[in-house]
């Protein structure tokens, strides 16, 4: 598909010292506006299709319009990108999104509370736990419950080792987009361990719904203490290991260095958090900046990087990985004994055995798997720093068991917004490490 | 009345210790620019809630004309580590806002996901598309009588779609 007349061929385009966005190609790049600028292509499809229709066999100095996926190997699920090239170099691009979108925060409007967490814990299913975790922070907001201690640091725990599982996957697709597919095989190798230790807890390896409002499902299975340790043990090494393989090895280094750069002004202006922003030199953590569970009580570094490229956002994951297994070998000495959930009778239900020998355990079984819990009016927003930044979750409840309206920030649909200033004049290859450098997670990005 | 960059400030108390302000929708994009020049440089969220079918009270407060539509926007503020939740009421007749794309370009992708859910225009939007939703789409599916249960699945190929 070549595009004539419409799109203007642009020159290299410079960086606009007032707004600090990149310049896009545009003609009479001195008057025009930031919109005009923009490294977003923002064409419709039915633009895109009438531009279909003109002749192929573009000439040298023509542009063409591509589209990369739904179904391409490197855009982790159905990320679809149009792209505006210039030979072989990406000026503008347009990410496309909605395949997977299956309305959840619908669905979300027609589940309880206790049933929202399955709900939720499918959106980003590489970390579900961060998931539940923002809903059920929300939930008790509203709620004004307290959790007890234990289930705080069993939470802390899970998530922590779920960042991890979720890092570990990273760094699996990123070797693969790159072509180091033994990264692949031994990224997926360590997740593995993880998600075993997962469904030792939760009895399933991913959309646990373990965190619930009030606390988690179960407790910690008896040798806990053990399986985390072996799992820190087993992963530590592998990573001295992937820092051999990739981290100083020049191939590596060359295809990420320099490539997908941002800068921290341009990252907050686009509303990107986690790695995208700590790689641009910012150092926000939510688990330091605004901390909540018992984030306050561990000792981490938050992992910055200074060039804010691909090489930064790989290294701050790696990175990322030993400071969260640092964590878990802390909470491992820090975990108290006590309950896992709350005794609040209204919102937890009544163990088994307490069924057959009560009738107000029964009644209130009976009303929480029915009915469920009434949250009192009002609305709440709770965020946490998933692997890919700001989680939040917004509820409105109308005082009902079912929230009138859940909606849930995802990092990875403000992230993309990031894709096409990152991509903006370079190549395609180079859009390749990009995509995965973003780390988007399309159950998430699309809802 | 207690005031924040011009706009009326929630309730009594904050929302579970974030600041909750209510501006007015001609006064929107004046409340968010004082807001960013305050130092709120981040637009950490924004989306709509339909209160159509609401049964509670909102507590909203005083002179603040309930609307069907609000539009919800968090702000962030990385020097103050603070946060701002910005609600403002859209009248069902005319649903629209005026863009926040100018302060905060990163509201782009947000306003074009409320557009598509809740039908709500923005005004100045670089690009007001549907962005989940195919484009041909008709109605928006958040709002509260948009029923959940009658799209049937759709099938290219098939003759009688929709």
């Amino acid at each position: 598909m070549s595009i004539t007349g419409t799109v203007p061929a642009g020159e290299a385009s410079p960086e606009s010292a007032e707004t600090g966005m990149p310049a896009g190609p545009a003609a009479g790049a001195d008057r025009v506006s930031r919109r005009e600028r923009s490294a977003v292509l923002r064409m419709s499809e039915a633009e895109a299709a009438e531009i279909g229709g003109d002749p192929d066999d573009p000439g040298d100095d023509e542009l063409v319009l591509l589209n990369m996926g739904p179904s391409h190997p490197s855009t982790h699920g159905v990320l679809r990108l149009m792209l505006e090239l210039s030979g072989e170099t990406v000026l503008r691009s347009k990410p496309v999104i909605g395949y997977l979108h299956t309305g959840m925060e619908k669905t979300g409007e027609n589940l309880t509370y206790l049933q929202g967490g399955t709900n939720v814990t499918r959106m980003d299913y590489a970390s579900p736990l961060f998931n539940e975790l923002a809903f059920s922070l929300a939930t008790e907001q509203l709620l004004g419950i307290d959790v007890p201690e234990r289930a705080t640091w069993i939470r802390m725990l899970m998530c922590e080792l779920n960042r991890v599982s979720s890092h570990l996957l990273f760094m699996a697709t990123n070797g693969m987009d790159l072509g180091a597919v033994s990264m692949m095989i031994y990224g997926w190798r360590e997740r593995e361990e993880v998600l075993r230790f997962f469904e030792k807890v939760t009895g399933l390896r991913m959309n646990h719904n373990y965190i619930r409002p009030g606390g988690v499902a179960a407790d910690l299975p008896a040798g806990w203490r053990t399986d985390v340790s072996e799992l820190i043990e087993l992963i530590e090494p592998r990573l001295d290991e992937y820092d051999t393989l990739l981290t100083g090895q020049p191939i590596w280094r060359e295809r990420l260095q320099g490539v997908g750069v941002i800068s921290a002004a341009e990252a907050v202006a686009l509303g990107a958090t986690g790695p995208i922003l700590r790689g641009a030199g910012m150092a926000w953590d939510l688990r330091r900046d605004e901390p909540y569970l018992f984030y306050d009580q561990v000792d981490f570094d938050v992992i910055v990087g200074t060039h804010g490229d691909c090489y930064d956002r790989y290294a701050i994951r790696l990175n990322e990985i030993r400071e969260s297994l640092r964590i878990v070998s802390q909470i491992i000495d820090a975990m108290p004994s006590g309950d896992y959930r709350t005794q609040d009778k209204k919102v937890t239900p009544p163990p088994r055995a307490r069924i057959d020998e009560s009738m107000e355990a029964l009644i209130h079984h009976f009303k929480i798997f029915t009915e469920g819990f009434k949250v009192p009016p009002g609305e709440a927003y709770a965020a946490v720093e998933s692997p890919r930044g700001e989680l939040g979750v917004y509820l409105v409840s109308d005082g009902t068991s079912v929230p009138y309206r859940v909606h849930v920030r995802a990092p990875s649909f403000v992230n993309l917004q990031t894709l096409p200033h990152l991509m903006q004049d370079g190549l395609i290859a180079d859009g390749v490490a990009i995509i995965s450098s973003v780390d988007p997670i399309m159950g998430e990005v699309d809802r | 009345m207690a005031e924040r960059y011009g706009a009326p400030v929630g309730a009594d108390r904050p929302s579970r210790g974030q600041a909750v302000i209510h501006p007015s929708p001609s006064r929107w994009l004046d409340v968010a620019a004082a807001a960013r020049a305050d130092g709120f440089d981040q637009l950490i969220d924004l989306t709509a809630v339909d209160y159509l079918t609401y049964g509670a009270d909102r507590s909203l407060p005083e002179g603040v004309q309930p609307e069907r539509f609000e539009v919800v926007a968090g702000l962030m503020s990385h020097e103050r580590l603070e946060r701002l939740r910005m609600r403002v009421q859209v009248p069902a007749d005319d649903p629209a806002l005026p863009t926040l794309f100018d302060l905060w370009p990163g509201s782009e992708s947000l306003e074009r996901e409320v557009y598509d859910m809740f039908g709500i225009a923005f005004e100045g939007h670089p690009d007001l598309s549907r962005i989940l939703m195919p484009e041909d789409w008709p109605g928006h599916p958040l709002r509260k009588d948009y029923d959940s249960g009658r799209i049937p699945v759709q099938f290219k190929a098939a003759s009688n779609v929709r």
